[in-house]
C-alpha cells in the first residue's frame, strides 16, 4: 500500500446480508433477464483477456503465430505448463514463483508485526518523543516507493542487500498504512480492559499477548490479504534490483521472457507464466474475498 | 485522541516503536532526504564528483519540452484510466444493485482482476493487440484499421489506459456497489411513489448519495493512475513511440536508472513528492470532511 495510501475515505458501510425481500424498484419479468444479460456481458468482457490467455497457455506456439488463434483451449495444457514450470525461459518459473511466495509472506508479515508493536506502543503509553516518532511515521504514508527509487536503490545496494530477499521485502515495509490501521482499532477498544489487566497485575508484554493481539485477529486476517497481494504484484523494485533471474519474481520475471530483438515471443510459456503469476492472489482474493472486501473498505478509511 | 489507560515506563514503548522507526529511517527517511539533497547537484561526466547547482535541475526541467510533455501526459492518461475504470464500474453496479438473486455471484466474478498485477495485466492486452500475433488486432485488420500501438502515439495511449482501467473496474465496481446498497431504500420508492423514473431516481437521489464514493474513488484511481501503472506501461510500450506514454513516473525511473542523470531524476523526484503532498492534501480536506450533498 505504499503506493497508494489514502488514510481516509468517504466509504460506505458494507451492509452485509441485505434482507432479499423484493421492493417495489426492483426489476421484474423482461427487464430482470435484461439485467442479467447486461451483467453477464459485463462479466465476459472482463473476463475476454483472461479466457484468452489461458487459451494461449493450451495450445502450440505455430498455432499462435497464424492468426487468428483459436477461441478454445488446446490439447498443450501439460506439456506447456511443465515446459514453463521446469524450464521456464531465463530461470525455471517455480523458481520464480517461490521467490514471489516468499517476498509477499515477507512482506505481509513484516509489516503486520511492526505495525502491531508500534501501534501499541504508540496508544497504550506515553514516552518521551512519542509525538515525534507519530508523525515521523505519519509521513512515510505520503511518499510511494515509485518516488524516491533512485536513493532507495542506493541504500540497498550499499547494504550489499540487492539479489537479495531483504532487499526485497525491507524497503516495502516502510510505510504506516497498516501502524495507523492498528491504531485506529486499538483505540476502539474498551479501556476497561486494560485497567483489568493491569489490576489483574499482568505486565503491558502479557497483556498485548493475551489480550490486543486475539482481538486483532480479524484486522490481521484481512491486513494480510491486502498486504500479500500488494507485496505479490511489485513490479518496479523487484525489477531494479534482482539482476540475478535466480532472484526474479514472477510478476516482473513475465516481462523479461520477451526476447529483445524481432523474434517471436514464445506465446504458450509466456501466457502459462501469467496465468501461473495470477493464482495465487486470485485464490487469496476469492477465499477470503467477505475479508478482503472489509479490510479493502477499513484501509481506504 | 488519548487512551486514558496507559501503561507505565518509557523504555519498553521505545524498544517496541523502534523497528518501524529504524526501518523508516534507513528506507524512507534517508533515501527521501537523499533525492532533495541530489536534487541540488549535477554529478560531472566521470560520476566522481558532484556540481552544487542550487535550483539549476529544476530550472533546466521546467523548460525542458520533454518533461513539460510528460506533464501534460500524465494528465491526459490519469483523466483517461479514471473515467474508463469509473463510469463502467458505476454502470454494472447500479444494474448490480437491482438483482436481488444473484449480486453477490457477480461480484465474485468481477473480483478476479483486481488480483492480477498491473504488470500482468500488460501482458494480457499486449497479447490481444500485438501487432503480430494478437487476436483483436488481427480482426481489426480483417475490418480494414491497421492497428499498431508500436509506431501510433495515440493508439499506444489507448491501449495503456484500457490495459490500466482494467483490473480498476473490480475496486471501484466493489465500492460502488456497497455504497448502493446503502443508500436507503425508502427515498427510492418514495421517489418511485412520485412518478420518478429510474433515469430521474438515478440523476436526482442515487448519484448525488454516491458523491463521497465518487470523490473517494476520484482521488484514489488519480493517485493510481499516476504512481501504480509502471508496471503497464514498461510491459506494453516502454514509454514509447516517441515517449507518447511516458508519465511522470516512468520518466523517473528513465532518467534515473537507464539515462543515468541523476541530477534530474532526483529533481523530478521532488516534483512528484509535492504533486504527492497535494493529492493527500486534497483527500484529507475533502475526503476528510466528506462531501456533502
Amino acid at each position: 500500500m505504499t503506493a497508494r495510501d489514502p488514510l481516509v475515505a468517504a466509504a460506505p458501510p458494507l451492509k452485509s446480508g441485505r434482507e432479499p425481500a423484493p421492493g417495489m424498484v426492483e426489476k421484474r419479468g423482461r427487464s430482470l433477464w435484461l439485467s442479467h444479460a447486461v451483467m453477464i456481458l459485463g462479466v465476459l468482457i472482463v473476463f475476454f483477456p483472461i479466457w484468452l490467455a489461458f487459451v494461449a497457455s493450451t495450445v502450440t506456439q505455430s498455432e499462435i503465430i497464424r492468426p487468428p488463434m483459436p477461441v478454445w483451449p488446446g490439447d498443450q495444457f501439460f506439456i506447456n505448463y511443465k515446459n514453463a514450470l521446469f524450464s521456464g525461459v531465463n530461470v525455471p518459473v517455480a523458481t520464480m514463483l517461490m521467490n514471489s511466495l516468499i517476498m509477499a509472506i515477507g512482506i505481509a508479515v513484516g509489516k503486520i508485526i511492526i505495525s502491531l508493536l508500534s501501534a501499541f506502543a504508540i496508544v497504550y503509553f506515553r514516552f518521551p518523543g512519542k509525538t515525534i516518532f507519530f508523525w515521523l511515521i505519519f509521513l512515510t504514508l505520503m511518499l510511494p516507493v515509485e518516488v524516491r527509487i533512485v536513493p532507495t536503490y542506493e541504500v540497498v545496494a550499499g547494504f550489499g542487500m540487492l539479489n537479495s530477499y531483504s532487499g526485497l521485502i525491507f524497503p516495502l515495509i516502510a510505510s504506516a498504512t497498516a501502524t495507523f490501521l492498528f491504531r485506529q482499532f486499538f483505540m476502539t477498544i474498551p479501556d476497561e480492559l486494560a485497567e483489568a489487566a493491569r489490576v489483574d497485575g499482568a505486565g503491558p508484554m502479557r497483556f498485548f499477548w493475551d489480550i490486543l493481539v486475539p482481538m486483532s485477529r480479524t484486522n490481521v486476517a484481512a491486513l494480510f490479504v491486502i498486504l500479500f497481494i500488494y507485496g505479490w504484484n511489485q513490479y518496479l523494485w523487484p525489477l531494479l534490483i534482482t539482476t540475478d533471474p535466480e532472484m526474479n519474481t514472477i510478476v516482473m520475471g513475465l516481462k523479461q521472457m520477451f526476447p529483445s530483438g524481432d523474434d517471436f515471443a514464445h506465446w504458450p510459456t509466456i501466457m502459462a507464466t501469467s496465468i501461473l503469476a495470477m493464482i495465487p492472489p486470485v485464490i487469496v482474493v476469492i477465499s477470503m474475498q467477505k475479508l478482503f472486501i472489509r479490510g479493502l473498505v477499513d484501509s481506504e478509511k | 485522541m488519548e487512551k486514558r489507560v496507559t501503561f507505565k515506563g518509557w523504555l519498553l514503548p521505545l524498544l517496541l516503536i523502534a523497528p518501524q522507526v529504524l526501518i523508516s529511517a534507513v528506507f524512507f527517511f534517508y533515501p527521501a532526504g537523499q533525492a532533495i539533497w541530489q536534487s541540488l547537484f549535477i554529478p560531472d561526466p566521470f560520476g566522481l564528483s558532484m556540481q552544487y547547482v542550487g535550483l539549476g535541475n529544476f530550472e533546466y526541467l521546467l523548460g525542458d519540452p520533454y518533461y513539460r510533455a510528460s506533464f501534460l501526459t500524465t494528465a491526459v492518461f490519469s483523466t483517461l484510466v479514471t473515467l474508463a475504470s469509473m463510469i463502467p464500474a458505476l454502470f454494472l453496479a447500479v444494474v448490480a444493485d437491482r438483482l436481488i438473486k444473484g449480486a453477490s455471484v457477480y461480484r465474485t466474478l468481477l473480483v478476479w482482476p483486481y488480483a492480477v498485477a498491473p504488470a500482468v495485466a500488460g501482458v494480457l492486452w499486449l497479447f490481444m493487440f500485438n501487432t503480430r500475433v494478437g487476436v483483436v488486432s488481427w480482426y481489426l485488420g480483417l475490418l480494414g484499421y491497421d492497428w499498431n500501438h508500436v509506431l501510433n502515439g495515440s493508439e499506444a495511449m489507448g491501449l495503456v489506459v484500457v490495459a490500466s482501467a482494467w483490473g480498476r473496474i473490480s475496486y471501484n465496481f466493489l465500492f460502488f456497489f456497497a455504497a448502493l446498497q446503502a443508500v436507503p431504500k425508502s427515498v427510492i420508492e418514495a421517489a418511485a411513489i412520485d412518478g420518478a423514473h429510474f433515469w430521474r431516481r438515478f440523476w436526482t437521489i442515487v448519484l448525488p448519495l454516491l458523491s463521497p464514493t465518487t470523490f473517494f474513488l476520484l482521488v484514489v484511481n488519480v493517485v493510481y493512475a499516476f504512481f501504480e501503472t509502471f508496471g503497464v506501461i514498461h510491459t506494453i510500450t516502454a514509454g514509447g513511440p516517441q515517449q507518447s506514454t511516458t508519465i511522470l513516473v516512468y520518466k523517473v525511473f528513465a532518467d534515473g536508472f537507464v539515462g543515468q542523470d541523476l541530477g534530474s531524476s532526483a529533481a523530478q523526484s521532488v516534483i512528484l513528492l509535492v504533486v504527492v503532498g497535494l493529492l493527500t492534501i486534497v483527500q484529507f480536506k475533502f475526503v476528510e470532511r466528506r462531501v456533502h450533498y
